[in-house]
């Protein structure tokens, strides 16, 4: 234990021997102690973010395990704030002296000197332990998780499924990830949490070809804490709707470039609103000014018809987490409601930079990386029209059951591939399109969303940006853009 | 947290004993990275990294092998990614199982450490910040540099085995980047960047990424819309560069066994390109900042030409799929429970450079830069679908256009390639001229 009136220069001198298997109670002298020192050193606030992981991936091809890859990894990472700056150091070395080396490190480059010698180092209150481990039982999640002999033969049942679903069958692949996640997090200004997520995904695709036809498709579905979820993973539906997808769009002609009306399918096809809308949502942005609604807040931004949401908080989603990575719980955050942009994603340094209250979305990929301000469960809530309302509006237009992957430039432009679309003709579907792109500008295409349907799916994604890659999910009712480029030959 | 790495491989035999392992390989980096990033003239943020990491593979007694990655590099660490890969070979691959490379022992002829000590960062930060303000002072319209940064690392980088291969490397980096946005009151809001890498800060050319940024930027504020239509095309090396990496699977010996690639065993030797199109992967390449002397096995790397007068010469290899194929190892490898293969630096070029010029085209699309691969390329259908900064050039007067995108199917494109330019630009990937394209269809408005 670290003495009452500690000074400074007793800290290099200190011994702490925290539990080396799991973060508990015993890291509150050694983080509590360094978090005084980096304040008597005058830092604005400071930041640890410890973590450990266990990951594994599992790859079958055709009718083979090919690949079965653990990955274990330790870290932390200390944020310290002067002012608007700030600064990250992250270290591989979780003993006292490593985070203490990463400290000094972070304070020297802010230009903060230690405290002297002989400097009380003001002690930082930490809050009891919000340990949703214990509190939610997480601690037995990683060992009921598939084994390695459950995952090959799962992904192996799900390949040969693919074989007998498919034809003009040229490769099968089926993958699956266990993401165990360990963090502690403990702030200066008190916070002091504890937390275990478990995400898993799995997925399949299919490659089929025919002479010089080919077409291939993919499709994953994620979780976040059900150690069950492989052995209650259903991959015969799974391969069939795979199946299903390959044989139409084997023999697609491509699509003609031009503008049309479109419907985007649910679930999945959530990637639009990600992509031109959520992202310009994120404080890192409005605190660049990258964002044509960095002054939007209380005005209206996209069609009355459109109310959309970012949460953490529904069961399973892959983006559902409880608490952020930096130690706040997670909310349910209105975005757009009716049009009118409501609030903003935030993160700490969000909320320090342009003012917008935090919203539990500080989110990082891992220990090498600062939390920004990321999405969760991002959706566009659904609406009163059916899916055959949406068809039946269109004359000439396109249907796009299965979206790609997509990303939104510095200007706000966007783009997003598509891997199935059917051409819609007098409300109708038609023939199969393929090599489509549909491209815009999130300030007109969210003018531009005139109805949703009432069937509203979730779906899993993920998504890279400032703080890495972090699990989201995506989700929408089938929805109508009125207009929209669509890029083709 | 500095690595020894004699003491890595005497640890790692060591246990190895221990467990009963008779096989085994290890590969590993440790890097050390510090970078920043300003706005309005100050840090906004520094980051500084220390992190190492090895992958071991272990061989069991029926010859499967399991692998574990892991950052805990202590002795503790190392036996618990040891049991634990030994624990995963039960479930290894029992057809095509990987073995050493037979060249993981060969003797590397080169300096395999160049390091340069690091600036201090306030000069990282002083130097990013005048950058920042120079292009602010550039002209009225760049009101903002959103995307900025100023980053230098030190890597290391080894492999050994249980038959006494040892390679290591050391390897400084400096890397810059600018990306620029301009505001014109009833005008949409352009952008436009440059990177540049060297092998120190000292060496970092940052006028030339500067000039680069501000002349980009300035010169997509006069745009205008496109016609939807086939146009004549010509791709900045950059561009090139970047369809060739999205299409690289073609040239990938794994992806070919995996039937994952647009090309077979027996596509050597056919047409791939138009005869005035050469391509080598050459990570001894003088321009090539960032070389590597070995891969993931240990493999020496060198130049292996691709793509010889339009005819597809070689495949990249690991130890495995050169096995499979009757061919050498190429030093493409990267470690895995399966090994995977991928590009490391291309050069590309002509043996009979064409004389077409810029400024007598007629009217040709000039593309600068294609954006968002992941979504717009289909390697295995061999379609794209991309959006791209670019002109509109007629007579060498350029207008950028607004919003477009590119798209085309890359075997038709390598084929109708009219003109390889004799000028190469060096770039951190590859070093290629500008490549003329005889049609490709541009969605616009």
């Amino acid at each position: 234990m670290a003495p009452t009136l500690l000074l400074s220069r007793d800290v290099p001198e200190l011994r702490y021997l925290p539990t080396v298997d799991r973060f508990d109670e015993s890291w509150r002298s050694p983080l509590s102690t360094l978090l005084g020192w980096g304040r008597a050193a005058g830092a604005d606030f400071v930041e640890f973010f410890l973590e450990r992981s266990n990951y594994i991936n599992c790859l079958a091809e055709d009718d083979a395990i090919t690949s079965i890859a653990p990955r274990l990894a330790t870290g932390a990472g200390v944020r310290v704030f002067r002012g608007q700056a700030d600064c990250y150091v992250s270290t591989n070395d979780l003993t006292f002296a490593g985070l203490r080396s990463a400290l000094e490190k972070a304070l020297a480059i802010l230009g903060l000197s230690l405290p002297g010698p002989n400097a009380y180092i003001p002690e930082v209150n930490l809050e009891p332990l919000r340990d949703y481990v214990a509190t939610k039982g997480k601690d037995a999640w990683l060992g009921q998780c598939s084994s390695m002999k459950e995952m090959g033969e799962v992904l192996l049942a799900a390949n040969g499924a693919l074989a007998k679903q498919g034809s003009h069958v040229q490769s099968r692949r089926s993958s699956y990830f266990r993401d165990w996640q360990e963090v502690l997090v403990a702030a200066s200004d008190g916070v002091f949490a504890h937390d275990i997520r478990l995400t898993q995904s799995v997925g399949s695709s299919l490659l089929c070809a025919d002479g010089a036809n080919r077409s291939s498709i993919g499709q994953r579905a994620g979780d976040a804490s059900n150690p069950q979820f492989l052995r209650d993973w259903d991959y015969e539906t799974f391969a069939s709707g795979i199946a299903e997808s390959a044989g139409k769009m084997l023999y697609a002609d491509y699509v003609e470039s031009g503008n049309y009306p479109v419907v985007m399918a649910n679930a999945f096809g959530g990637v639009i609103f990600h992509e031109a809308c959520g992202h310009l949502l994120e404080t890192t942005q409005v605190e660049r000014k990258t964002t044509p609604f960095w002054d939007k807040k209380g005005e209206k931004i996209a069609h009355e018809n459109l109310t959309a949401w970012d949460e953490g908080l529904s069961d399973n989603a892959f983006g559902t987490l409880d608490m952020d990575d930096e130690g706040m719980p997670v909310q349910r955050t209105l975005l757009i409601e009716n049009g009118i942009l409501k609030n903003f994603i935030s993160d700490r340094a969000g909320f320090v930079k342009t003012g917008h209250p935090r919203t539990g979305s500080g989110r990082r990929q891992g220990y090498t990386f600062a939390a920004a301000s990321r999405m969760r469960n991002t959706y566009i809530a659904p609406g009163q029209f059916s899916i055959e309302d949406l068809f039946g509006s269109i004359d000439r237009g396109i249907y796009c059951k299965r979206m790609g992957g997509g990303s939104v430039g510095p200007t706000g432009q966007f783009n997003f591939g598509v891997d199935e679309a059917y051409l819609i003709e007098n409300g109708q579907l038609t023939k199969p399109l393929k090599g489509a792109t549909l491209i815009g500008e999130a300030v007109e295409i969210m003018q531009k969303i005139s109805m949703s349907s009432n069937d509203l799916a979730l779906s899993p994604g993920f998504c890279g940006s400032v703080s890495g890659s972090v699990y989201v999910t995506v989700g929408q009712p089938h929805i109508k853009v009125d207009a929209i480029t669509v890029g083709g030959r | 947290m500095a690595i020894s790495i004699e003491q890595l491989a005497t640890d790692a035999r060591d246990l190895a004993t221990n467990l009963g392992i008779k096989q085994f390989d290890l590969y590993g980096s440790s890097v050390d990275e510090t970078s920043v990033k300003v706005r309005d003239g100050e840090p906004e943020q520094v980051k500084a990294s220390q992190r190492s990491g090895v992958t071991v593979r272990v061989w069991n007694q029926d010859g499967r092998v399991g692998i574990t990655s892991t950052t805990d590099i202590d002795r503790a660490g190392l036996e618990l990614a040891l049991r634990t890969a030994s624990e995963a070979s039960a479930f290894g691959a029992t057809d095509n199982v990987p073995d050493f490379s037979p060249e993981a022992t060969q003797p590397i002829e080169g300096n395999t450490s160049d390091m340069a000590p690091p600036a201090p960062i306030n000069t990282l930060i002083t130097a990013l910040a005048d950058a920042e303000k120079r292009l602010l002072e550039a002209h009225p319209a760049i009101t903002s540099v959103p995307y900025n940064g100023l980053a230098q690392s030190d890597t290391e980088r080894f492999y050994l085995n249980s038959e006494g291969a040892l390679r290591h490397e050391a390897r400084s980096i400096a890397s810059m980047y600018l990306y620029a946005k301009t505001e014109q009151e009833g005008r949409k809001p352009r952008s436009g960047g440059a990177f540049r890498m060297a092998r120190s800060f000292d060496s970092l050319d940052l006028e030339g990424c500067l000039q680069e940024t501000t002349d980009k930027t300035l010169s997509h504020l006069n745009y205008d819309k496109i016609q939807s239509g086939k146009y004549p095309v010509v791709f900045s090396p950059e561009a090139f560069l970047s369809l060739l990496g999205a299409f690289s699977n073609l040239f990938n010996a794994q992806s070919i066994l995996d039937k994952q690639s647009l090309s077979t065993p027996d596509s050597l030797g056919q047409t791939l390109a138009a005869s005035i199109l050469s391509l080598a992967d050459d990570e001894h390449h003088p321009g090539n900042i960032g070389a590597s002397w070995f891969d993931g096995e240990g493999t020496p790397t060198r130049r292996i030409p691709l793509i010889t007068d339009g005819q597809l010469s070689n495949f990249l290899h690991s130890a495995g799929t050169a096995k499979r194929l009757g061919a050498q190892p190429t030093g493409h490898a990267n470690m895995g429970a399966k090994v995977t293969v991928s590009p490391g630096y291309w050069h590309v070029f002509s043996n009979q450079p064409g004389d077409l010029r810029l400024a007598d085209a007629e009217q040709v699309i000039l593309v600068d830069d294609v954006t968002a691969l992941h979504a717009g390329v289909n390697s295995l259908e061999g379609s794209f679908s991309l959006p791209f900064d670019g002109w509109m050039v007629k007579r060498g007067d350029r207008v950028s256009i607004e919003s477009a995108t590119i798209a085309g199917d890359i075997r038709d494109l390598l084929k109708s390639i009219v003109c390889v330019e004799p000028e190469a630009e060096v770039l951190p990937g590859g070093t290629c001229p500008r490549i003329w394209v005889a049609e490709l269809s541009i969605t616009g408005d």
